[in-house]
């Protein structure tokens, strides 16, 4: 096979809201930069998002960015690193006042200022009462975040090379990374982007498992190339599990319902999440209210023929403020659950929504890999940001709202460093190393050529169904075990794929089977992660490590406050201290979880 | 409750370059669940039946727009169809959105419709100097904007619009005009003027004849037609 090469200052892959961010400070900066996508930028995932962004604007209540810092990181269970996380938060308003600037549609109070809605976790006074932090968009949020970065794109003449399936990250010798190799869908041709700087923003991998909020395109893309590079995989045990998605169809129900005042209820029409947080109730944290959900439906308070879900219910709000707040919830409840939710309670369950852990990064954005003594050193020319990166502002459980201010604030860090590295003249175009390109190219030529190989969509439903029923909500020690063994078998197919189709012309069949292959590294990494964390915090809660007074809902700081880095060769696993330090202010300490 | 499968025939529209010499329609039937609701769910079914069927599909919920095509004549997004709504006994027909290249099978080429939709200048235009906050925009102010803002560019009314078709390269078309407005209509922007210049031309603007047909196909029931009348208005305003 053939392959070109081009030359940039830069390259993007993905045109999610992180890609399109940092996309944004790389043009304004004059950068030759070339973002590759595999969809249409509009296409990408973030438009998804519904409830808002998070930003202690105060714009309802009084807020400081000192009280987002202390929800976050108790809602992270104390396994985010305290830095990125207020290098987040405090730079949160700007950023969310830049997308106004750019003309994102923010739904407005009274005296004109952007509306804030109340979610999950998100508290005044270091805990006490909810307080209303989220800057929304109606329900549809991302959709109108992710068409205004679009918008500012086009403004700022940045160049997409939309439809473009990137295929491994290019590192030479010394570690250094030097660009991607990537695939023209529509003609198959292949190209070498060599690049001085190379930033991931390709979001989540939430399909390795079965039941997934995400869309068919989250298949973990740049968390793959990195893993297959090298690079070592941060903290991968921890899966958010939305509380709500719609039972059966998977389809997202934004937090931001109950943030209205919406209220989950089991067979018995009680208002359960009462006796779970009775402080925040309906409110608690995402990992706090799926496990009450699934816990109810364990014991038997599910509704439904099959007991198997509980019921979301805003039939006592009033019609004009779902109509005017929630607009999108109420076609979504028609279309996909086949009820009109003025009238009637939807049907809900947990459902897989995001990816807390991945591409190692410092605050900055850059790719940080343990090197000598230094947990955290920067591969020179990698950056990443969004949902494919972990900064870790997430650590075992992510606050509702801030997916959208990971992706603002971490998007535009990663293009800013991209951008003074280039500008100080830090980074040049190394020699391409003719060996890392030929693997993308064995790759390619093992998927034209097998015979008698194993099939696509089978392959994919058994690494799904697998993470399914072994890494789901509750986690058991036997399970993990066995579904080790299962992941690792189904590599083995995974290797030996096979497609009929070898057409050079949008082959998307080839496609879905190199997504496989990213997929494949993100189960392997989740599921051995998880193998291995012997404790129970945030969204990772495990049977054989139980609610204590050793061990206060199981979490064991002793043994495991301490971030996982999973590595390809040979799944090693090793690990690394959680950022206590904050930039400016004092640590949070380690204390109980209580919502 | 019903468990049965049902079989489902599919007329489909097929052309891989690489290995045929013309288009044809490829009958094809498949076995479907009661859980596929929708007829992209079925799409995906007859994905695993035959590899080489190329369609593009993305959040499957009607937001980010990549699954529209034409179906039984009449453009829509496959996520958002329900399979109930066929005629039993009838072969479903799928066919690429009209009037655009089309790249492979219901892959079509939507370089002219987004030409056109950057055309308009798809970003707002405010050259006072930045405020330190939000600028400020009253909820009546803001409402304006409902029924513009929502549109996820899947090309579903351009694609059914006969001045599209004849002219994709010199009429907008009602997804850019439907933008076009939705920056007129913001308080915040203040190139009104300018954005009128640039539709005052028999083609860009003046082709729509008020069909409707972007109205009738729209899956997110936006209103492009009642869009492009303000525009007219505005344009007719400016003129006297």
């Amino acid at each position: 096979m053939k392959y070109t090469v081009r030359k940039f200052d830069a390259v993007i892959v993905g045109a999610g809201g992180a890609g399109l961010r940092a996309a944004i400070q790389l043009s304004e900066a004059g950068m030759k930069t070339a973002v590759l996508t595999k969809v249409f930028p509009t296409r990408s995932h973030t438009v998804a998002a519904q409830g808002g962004v998070a930003a202690s604007l105060g714009n309802s209540d009084e807020d400081h960015w000192h009280w987002h810092m202390y929800d976050t990181v108790k809602g992270s269970d104390w396994l985010g690193d305290q830095d990125a996380i207020e290098f987040m938060v405090r730079n949160a308003n700007e950023c969310v006042i830049e997308l106004e600037h750019y003309g994102m549609p923010f739904d407005r109070l009274d005296n004109g200022r952007i509306y804030q809605r109340p979610f999950g976790g998100h508290m005044s006074n270091f805990g006490e009462k909810p307080v209303r932090r989220s800057c929304a968009a109606a329900d549809r949020t991302g959709h109108a975040m992710l068409h205004a970065m679009y918008q500012r794109n086009v403004k700022v003449n940045t160049q997409f090379f939309v439809e473009w399936q990137a295929l491994d990250l290019i590192r030479d010798a010394e570690g250094e990374v030097l660009g991607v190799t990537a695939m023209d869908m529509e003609t198959g041709e292949v190209v070498a982007f060599h690049a001085k700087a190379t930033i991931f923003a390709t979001g989540g991998a939430g399909r390795i498992y079965y039941s997934s909020t995400n869309a068919f395109i989250n298949t973990g893309d740049g968390v793959g190339m990195a893993a297959r590079a090298g690079i070592p995989l941060e903290d991968m045990e921890f899966w958010q599990f939305h509380p709500t998605g719609v039972a059966g169809a998977g389809v997202l129900i934004t937090e931001g319902v109950r943030g209205e005042g919406g209220i989950l209820r089991n067979s018995l029409g009680e208002r359960f999440m009462e006796r779970y947080a009775p402080n925040a109730k309906d409110l608690a944290s995402r990992d706090i209210v799926s496990r009450a959900m699934v816990t109810e439906i364990n014991e038997g308070r599910g509704c439904g023929p099959n007991k198997d879900f509980v019921l979301l219910d805003i039939t006592h709000l009033d019609p004009e403020t779902i109509m005017k707040r929630l607009p999108g919830i109420h076609e979504i409840a028609v279309q996909f659950a086949g009820v009109d939710c003025l009238k009637e309670p939807i049907p809900v369950v947990p459902t897989c929504h995001y990816q807390m852990g991945g591409i190692p990064t410092n605050y900055l954005g850059q790719v940080v890999v343990p090197q000598g003594d230094n947990h955290s050193t920067p591969v020179p020319g990698f950056f990443a940001a969004g949902e494919c990166a972990c900064a870790s502002v997430h650590g075992a459980n992510r606050l509702g709202t801030n997916s959208l201010l990971d992706l603002l604030v971490f998007g535009k860090s990663a293009g800013e460093t991209a951008v003074n590295e280039l500008k100080a003249g830090a980074r040049t175009h190394k020699p391409l190393p003719a060996e890392a390109i030929e693997r993308t190219l064995a790759r390619l030529d093992r998927l034209n050529t097998q015979k008698d190989g194993a099939d696509v969509h089978e392959t994919r439903l058994a690494m799904q169904r697998t993470m399914q029923k072994h890494a789901g909500v509750f986690r058991f020690k036997d399970m993990l075990k066995e579904g080790v063994e299962k992941i690792l078998a189904i590599e083995q197919d995974v290797g030996r794929t096979q497609i009929n189709d070898k057409s050079m012309v949008f082959n998307t069949a080839r496609i879905e089977a190199l997504e496989l292959d990213n997929l494949i590294e993100v189960a392997k990494a989740t599921i051995v992660s998880a193998n291995a964390r012997t404790e129970s915090r945030g969204a990772h809660v495990r049977d054989d490590a139980p609610n204590t007074t050793e061990h206060p809902n199981g979490r064991d700081d002793k043994n495991w406050h301490k971030h996982t880095l999973w590595y390809r060769e040979n799944n090693r696993l090793d690990y690394k201290p959680v950022q206590m330090k904050p930039m400016t202010v004092d640590s949070i300490e380690l204390k109980t979880r209580a919502y | 409750m019903t468990t049965a499968n049902r079989t489902v025939q599919f007329k489909i529209y097929r052309y891989d370059p690489d290995r045929d010499a013309k288009p044809y329609m490829q009958d094809i039937s498949v076995e479907i669940e009661v859980t596929d609701r929708k007829l992209l769910d079925a799409m995906v079914r007859l994905k695993v039946k035959d590899d080489s069927l190329s369609f593009r599909r993305s959040c499957r919920e009607g937001v980010c727009g990549s699954d529209a095509m034409n179906i039984n004549g009449k453009n829509g997004l496959a996520c958002l169809t329900d399979m109930s709504s066929f005629p039993p006994g009838k072969p479903i027909v799928l066919r690429p959105l009209p009037g655009l290249p089309v790249i492979r099978d219901l892959v079509v080429d939507m370089t002219q419709f987004f030409k056109q939709y950057h055309s308009i200048k798809p970003y707002l235009v405010n050259n006072d100097p930045l405020p330190e906050r939000e600028r400020l925009q009253s909820p009546a102010e803001r409402e304006e904007l409902n029924g513009l803002y929502e549109c996820i560019l899947c090309a579903c009314c351009s694609t059914a619009c006969p001045s599209f078709w004849w002219n994709p390269d010199k009429f907008v078309g009602p997804a850019g005009l439907l933008a076009a407005y939705r920056f007129i209509a913001d308080t915040r922007d203040q190139a009104t003027s300018e954005r009128l210049d640039n539709l005052e031309d028999p083609y860009r603007l003046f082709r729509c004849h008020s069909i409707m047909n972007c109205v009738d196909v729209c899956p997110k029931n936006l209103n492009p037609t009642k869009a492009i009348g303000k525009i007219k208005e505005l344009m007719l305003q400016r003129a006297i």
